[in-house]
């Protein structure tokens, strides 16, 4: 087999970048979700915006490499600099369109646990906590969660649910528990891209991606997973996407 | 007034302190370090994120509760120092109550405005729920109980020797964190006349009455980054970071880079500092403000 011609990450950005649709606004968070918004809008989506919990909008990604989004080249030629409140206002009335969330485990309904492994009173690991991830997942529209496909983070049900997905993967849960936003729509990994029903559930394998197999998704995932009606293969990265994220190297090698 | 000055007076044991209230520029990273040389203990740490200042202050022992939205390190990720006090009480058990970055700066603004809180919808669904006792539900919407702290350390481009602040960039929760806490300490890259501060008064961050110390403090916040001052030092967070896994080499990094640094003069010379200033300025037009 001759080897791919992109990373990973490379086709894990492409596919993020295809969630942003022109006009939206992207809570984006860091590293891989910020490459996804430059490529987006470099790509299809000229007039996304991206908003930053440290409080900040901006209408193009920065020009220089950002350790975190409040480094200095992010402020610079930014289009609001505010309070993070501010930029809470402007999701909770719900014009944020899409959010991207990390996390360590997600399960099989998308629920995100970023705070304990194990019982929270003695955890086994304690992880950093929310930040902003409860609130994209909850307050914006549709959010998106990219994630290393290892079977330890892909787990049945989340030990500790910080950001809520479809919860208990009933039909409405989100509605009826009166969160705002619809939920996460994807969930983007190094094999795969699991999508979930209209109205929330269980996510399914949508499509995998070239040089996987269904048994390696199936195998790396702690519950045994539902499929699309016809799983396709993965788009692999166009010539401009992969462009646009190498003009961007080193945020990649980060 | 010198940091050892201010942290001597207006940080004792026990204290509530607000800090990192920018998210990750503008980190008093010299007023925590002050506190961990002077051995505070029992303290409550409150902020959105901490990109490593709270890491440090709970290794050194300094701490008993952590109020914050996410503690860890932003591009490094997880502190080790406070899995360690989370998983084994080491150096001592913390308590945590968790946050979202919503709820926390909810809860200063309800300190701010003085009610017992505010309400909102984030956090619905969220477990967070269930380990932090000052959130509660009720009439379909969370309840953020006020957290209200002693004092808030917050670091600015410059100030004048009455308190009054001017920052630039993105502000996180530092408005509410400053409004809510007692007393502020405000650290400075630049002392500036009054005259500079005062040609622009929309700037000034809050009322010089909170203000109870302002200590000029030059690359107190590095680490952090300092619009139009400072880069972020990537790799000093990349070797905190390395170090900070075991607790030998957490004691090490402590011992080179606070507690036998006397003072913040002491510890940039150990650095190249130079490589961090920004060189190319930006200056805003400024705003007249003309009056007759």
């Amino acid at each position: 087999m001759t080897e791919a011609p992109y990373t990973a990450q490379e086709l894990m950005v492409a596919v993020a970048a295809r969630e942003i649709q022109d006009g939206d606004i992207v809570f984006v968070g860091m590293r891989l979700p910020i490459l996804a918004y430059a490529v987006a809008l470099e790509t299809h989506a000229p007039n996304a915006r991206g908003l930053f919990e440290v409080g900040l909008m901006r209408d193009r990604p920065a020009e220089a490499y950002l350790g975190t989004m409040g480094d200095p080249p992010n402020v610079a030629g930014a289009v609001w600099a505010t309070r993070m409140s501010n930029t809470m206002a402007v999701m909770a009335q719900g014009k944020v369109d899409l959010g991207f969330i990390g996390g360590a485990e997600v399960d099989r309904f998308g629920n995100l646990n970023t705070s304990y492994v194990g019982d929270p009173t003695q955890p086994a690991v304690k992880l950093p906590g929310s930040g902003g991830g409860a609130d994209i997942a909850i307050l914006s529209g549709r959010w998106v969660t990219l994630m290393d496909h290892e079977k330890r983070r892909l787990v049945d049900r989340a030990s500790f649910i910080t950001s809520p997905g479809h919860g208990d993967g009933s039909r409405g849960w989100r509605e009826r528990n009166g969160l705002l936003g619809g939920g996460p729509v994807a969930i983007i990994t190094t094999l795969c891209v699991f999508r979930f029903p209209e109205g929330g559930g269980e996510a399914y394998v949508d499509t995998v991606h070239p040089g996987h197999t269904l048994d390696e998704v199936r195998e790396q995932t702690g519950w045994s997973v539902k499929l699309a009606k016809e799983v396709s293969e993965t788009a692999p990265p166009t010539e401009a996407e992969l462009s646009a994220i190498r003009k961007r190297d080193r945020i990649t090698k980060d | 007034m010198t940091m050892a000055d201010a942290i001597e007076r207006f940080v004792p044991d026990g204290s509530t302190v607000a800090m990192g209230t920018a998210l990750e520029p503008l980190i008093p990273f010299a007023a925590g370090h002050e506190m961990i040389r002077q051995g505070r203990r029992d303290l409550e740490l409150v902020g959105p994120i901490s990109d490593a200042l709270f890491d440090q202050l709970i290794g050194a022992g300094c701490v008993r509760r952590v109020t914050a939205a996410w503690v860890g390190n932003v591009s490094e990720g997880l502190g080790h120092c406070y899995r360690r006090a989370c998983e084994q009480g080491v150096p001592a058990a913390l308590e945590v109550h968790d946050h979202s970055n919503f709820s926390i700066s909810l809860a200063l603004w309800a300190a701010a405005w003085n009610v017992p809180s505010l309400p909102t919808r984030s956090l619905l669904g969220s477990d967070i729920l269930r380990t932090n006792p000052n959130l509660s539900v009720g009439f379909g919407l969370v309840h953020v109980g006020a957290v209200r702290p002693d004092v808030a350390a917050i670091h600015v481009q410059r100030a004048d020797a009455m308190g009054r602040a001017h920052v630039w960039g993105p502000l996180g929760i530092t408005e509410e964190a400053g409004l809510a806490a007692d007393k502020v300490i405000i650290t400075c890259e630049e002392l500036a006349d009054s005259g500079v501060i005062l040609s622009d008064p929309n700037r000034i961050l809050l009322p010089e009455t909170k203000v109870v110390a302002v200590v000029h403090e030059p690359g107190g916040a590095h680490p952090s980054p300092v619009q139009g001052h400072f880069k972020r030092d990537h790799a000093f967070y990349r070797d905190y970071a390395e170090q900070s896994r075991s607790e030998d080499g957490f004691a090490s990094w402590l011992k080179r880079w606070v507690l036998d640094v006397p003072d913040r003069a002491s510890y940039l010379q150990g650095l190249d500092i130079e490589s961090l200033r920004i060189q190319h300025h930006k200056y805003s037009a400024p705003a007249d403000f003309g009056d007759d």
